[in-house]
């Protein structure tokens, strides 16, 4: 740690784009126009299952304002035979979700795009293009995909050798399940289900393109990595990454759902055709049907432990929805299922099902809800039957430094006993309860992650610093990085401006995603404000004509040090800057990395739920969320995280779900009929910050934004179960659900 | 069909535009107006993103018809600092980190204004309640209640000085 003054890291600063988003400054992806600017609308499947015999467009052509129309031909294809992997995706994937090529593979699928005068026109025109579909069977339900007599959706898929609606298998194995179950003295074994829920960001996907005769193409639009943006257009419209510059737009929230482009090459080939800007705008009921969401689940897990309460073995078996083409969560679910404890004998398995409907997307902490919430009910249970606190009892087996995971780290320093440790303390969990209210706790893991990022500090003629670095702010990173800047440097925080450069200005940074922001962009940042130090105090060597080893950098000046001290006035940033000119020239640095070092998070949760018989209504009433930090560089944002997880969970646990109709539709596209946590549904969201640092971060940063979506379907579930006398093996624990099971335990 | 002419007033100004009969508020605000301050979330009147105030009562500018706005008073986000003077909402807000990524953050603050016009000491339940029409993904609501809690406390104090 190379933070020793500690000013402004901690402090709960003013954003630095803060003043432009109270106000409606802020610009986001359908904020922006261009002259000459033309809307663009997709044409999309009424059938849930269907090969494409042929798609006629000429009608819609002829239909003045009309520019251009584009359909599959348009987009390059990749043969399915050849993976094309892109971070976590593949091509081959993406070509065929992003315009539907052979068949249409869910009710919503683009099947065609118009770009037209306005938007009334271009929807007109996709009213006038004839598809001649052939309707086949379609499955929706996991254990529907998996039957033998299933509609098979890929005809290259095989699983076992036969064909098979499973597209892959992630398994993780650690010492002997069956030697551990041997020794065990109590085994719970229990089943669970969990509905495909949205991400739910109130932005709708949106974008602007140009493409120029030329064919340089500006994309304006909000993703959650504008290199993404880049390379995946790239690659789906032939484009060359140095042809295309990609702008991140103010971002309305992703939660995963925006690590994956849907209009940004369509919009490419519609401009290109016509020779004009295109705007695209999804509708609510477009993102709902078409976008995201996370995958369904079916889990099984068994675990195993002594009467003393030592977890001996563990069992899991996790198959995931991945929607319309392969690519869901398992290794979320498979891998940070069982990774908060200590367990000498893992068993841990995934499968990725397709099935028709929408291609899921990452949801924060993908897959690791679905894993932990099996895992954490069946804990519950382990430690009733073993007559044990459910927290002492993850207390006894909570992994610590130098456990072995069993999905491949053995971990450094971690902070997750603390975790338990302050729940335990907590005066939450001693609280009394009221009539109908239950307690319950859950604990969560999530990687965390690392990976490419690059910054530019520069030092402004006038003394001031422009930080320029490669991720979206989704939560508040730009904050952070003015802390950690100031702080460094030994300048007022408002004295740092912080920014996110385009692709063609700031070097290549990976997605904002799997809470690797802060840890990354602050690694290269702190690099690069060393870097221009370094030069601050060589350019005060050469005014003072001393050896730059002779001079130090201290509260936002260079100050001649050892034999040299005392004998010049300090050079403050302003003075140096003014001189910049004379003594070498602009004062700046960047630095681009592949970080390493992000440690897993880790998270433990108390819920208290009140149950209203009458209405099946399950309120959630108190809720404590204690996640270590590492370092919170602004406690504000890293509580926000810890809320707005904490929300999202409550919402998946109690009342967000799919519903899909009898044509295999989803019957719920809306923010009426998909209901998710408004202000009236919640209390406040208690945060404990443990920060615990990571010793192989500068300022010892942990990711902090996925891990408390992870704890709060199970400790939902373990509340309501203490509430009720009854356990729910399924989510959500809506009010008809909740009511049919309560009038069933009374008939 | 014939444009329609109409005369309104939008955050103390007059302003006049041009609409087809069927176009909603929201969208001649953003599409025509360029006021695009206020956002869409969902079209439906479900989200709360296009909140705006009209004579005074908080709408969902996409649910009305920007006809309607014809000799009436209009309020957005963009008309709620004073220069550069934020409003009280604005500050508490940006103190707080009372949001995130932003995008229902104009409409919460509308929406909290109109709230706070009315009665300048609420309850935290009221509080949930006014704002149960904006949707908020990133916050949990837990800091959105606690600056509009906390500004309300410090608007009163202000009002009894």
């Amino acid at each position: 740690m190379n933070v020793v003054s500690n000013k402004w890291i901690g402090q709960r600063t003013i954003r630095p784009d803060g003043a432009d988003k109270v106000t409606g400054r802020a610009a986001y992806a359908a904020d922006a126009t261009m002259p000459g600017m033309i809307w663009g609308k997709i044409l999309r499947s009424p059938h849930p299952h269907a090969r494409i015999r042929s798609i006629d467009t000429s009608k819609a052509e002829a239909l003045p304002g009309v520019k251009a129309v584009v359909t599959a031909k348009d987009i390059v294809d990749f043969p399915v035979d050849t993976p094309v992997p892109l971070g976590i995706q593949d091509m081959r994937w993406m070509c065929r979700n992003v315009m539907a090529r052979e068949k249409a593979l869910f009710h919503g699928h683009p099947v065609a795009a118009v770009a037209a005068t306005t938007e009334e026109i271009a929807a007109e025109a996709c009213r006038l293009i004839e598809v001649d579909y052939e309707v086949l069977p379609w499955v929706i339900e996991i254990e529907d995909a998996i039957r033998p007599d299933a509609p098979i959706l890929h005809d290259f898929l095989r699983f076992e050798g036969r064909p098979s609606n499973i597209a892959g298998k992630l398994e993780h194995r650690l010492g002997d399940v069956e030697a551990g179950f041997a020794e065990a003295d109590v085994v719970i074994e229990r089943s669970f289900a969990t509905r495909p829920v949205h991400q739910g960001y109130i932005e709708p996907h949106a974008c602007l393109v140009s493409v120029a005769p030329d064919g340089k193409t500006t994309i304006w639009s909000s993703s959650q990595g504008q290199f993404m943006v880049r390379a995946m257009t790239s690659l789906l419209t032939g484009i060359p990454q140095s042809d295309i510059r990609a702008i991140p737009a103010e971002i309305g929230g992703g939660f995963g759902g925006k690590t994956i482009i849907y209009l940004e090459p369509v919009a490419v080939m519609l401009s290109k055709k016509s020779g004009r800007p295109v705007k695209m705008v999804m509708t609510r009921e477009e993102v709902m049907r078409a976008t995201g969401p996370t995958s369904a689940s079916r889990s099984t897990v068994k675990i195993g432990a002594r009467r003393d309460g030592r977890i001996v073995a563990a069992q899991g078996t996790f198959y995931l929805q991945a929607g319309a083409l392969p690519g869901s969560p398992i290794r979320g679910a498979a891998g940070c299922a069982f990774a908060p404890y200590d367990i000498p004998n893992v068993h841990s398995v995934g499968y990725d099902v397709v099935s028709n409907r929408s291609k899921v997307a990452a949801y924060r902490a993908p897959g690791a809800p679905i894993g932990a919430y099996a895992v954490e009910c069946v804990l519950d249970e382990l430690a009733e039957a073993l007559g044990m606190d459910p927290l002492e009892l993850r207390l006894k087996n909570a992994a610590r430094q130098g456990t072995k995971a069993a999905h491949g780290p053995v971990y450094p320093r971690i902070g997750f006993a603390e975790t338990i440790e302050a729940a335990l303390a907590h005066p939450h969990y001693k609280a009394p309860l009221g009539k109908r209210q239950g307690r319950g706790v859950a604990c969560g893991f999530w990687f965390n992650a690392g990976g490419e990022s690059s910054a530019q500090v520069n030092v402004t003629e006038d003394g001031n610093v422009v930080v320029t670095t490669g991720h979206p702010d989704i939560g508040g990173s730009r904050a952070s990085i003015a802390n950690i800047t100031a702080e460094l440097l030994g300048i007022d925080y408002r004295r740092v401006s912080v920014l996110i450069g385009d692709t063609a200005t700031i070097g290549y940074s990976n997605l904002t995603g799997g809470s690797r922001v802060l840890f990354a962009s602050a690694t290269v940042v702190t690099q690069s404000v060393e870097k221009v130090i370094t030069q601050l105090r060589e350019r005060a060597a050469k005014i003072w004509g001393i050896d730059p080893d002779a001079v130090k950098w201290e509260d936002g000046q260079a100050l001649p040090a050892g034999d040299n001290a005392g004998r010049f006035p300090p050079l403050t940033l302003k003075q140096l800057a003014a001189k910049a000119s004379e003594t070498g020239g602009p004062i700046g640095a960047g630095v681009q990395l592949n970080t390493t070092g992000a440690e897993g998070g880790f998270a433990t949760h108390i819920c208290d739920v009140e149950v209203d018989p009458e209405l099946g209504i399950v309120r959630v009433v108190r809720y404590t969320a204690f996640q270590d930090a590492g370092r919170a560089i602004h406690p504000g944002y890293v509580e926000g995280q810890m809320q707005g997880g904490v929300a999202q969970g409550i919402g998946w646990a109690l009342s967000e779900e799919y519903v899909y109709d009898r044509q295999g539709r989803v019957d719920n596209a809306s923010f009426l009929d998909y209901r998710m946590p408004v202000c009236s549904d919640l209390p406040m969201i208690d945060t404990v910050i443990i920060e615990v640092p990571n010793p192989k971060h500068p300022q010892g940063v942990r990711g902090v934004g996925e891990v408390p979506i992870v704890p709060p379907l199970a400790a939902i579930s373990n509340a309501v179960y203490n509430a009720l006398g009854r356990r729910f093996y399924s989510l959500p624990m809506s009010p008809p659900k909740v009511l049919a099971t309560l009038e069933g335990a009374a008939a | 069909m014939a444009k329609l002419h109409v005369s309104t007033t939008i955050n103390g100004e007059p302003v006049e535009f041009l609409c087809s009969p069927q176009q909603s508020m929201l969208e001649v605000l953003r599409n025509t107006l360029g006021l695009t301050g206020t956002k869409e979330g969902c079209g439906t009147g479900d989200c709360g993103a296009c909140s705006i105030t009209l004579d005074g009562r908080l709408v969902c500018s996409c649910l009305m018809l920007a006809a309607e706005a014809e000799g009436r008073e209009i309020g957005t986000i963009e008309g709620m600092a004073q220069g550069d003077r934020l409003h009280p909402l604005q500050r508490k807000f940006l103190e707080l980190a009372a949001l995130q990524c932003g995008i229902c953050t104009p409409g919460v603050l509308v929406a909290a204004k109109a709230l706070l016009d009315r009665n300048p000491d609420p309850t935290e339940t009221e509080v949930r309640y006014w704002l149960a029409g904006n949707l908020c993904r990133c916050t949990g609501y837990d800091k959105i209640v606690r600056a509009v809690l906390e500004t309300a406390a410090e608007m009163r104090e202000e009002a009894a000085r």
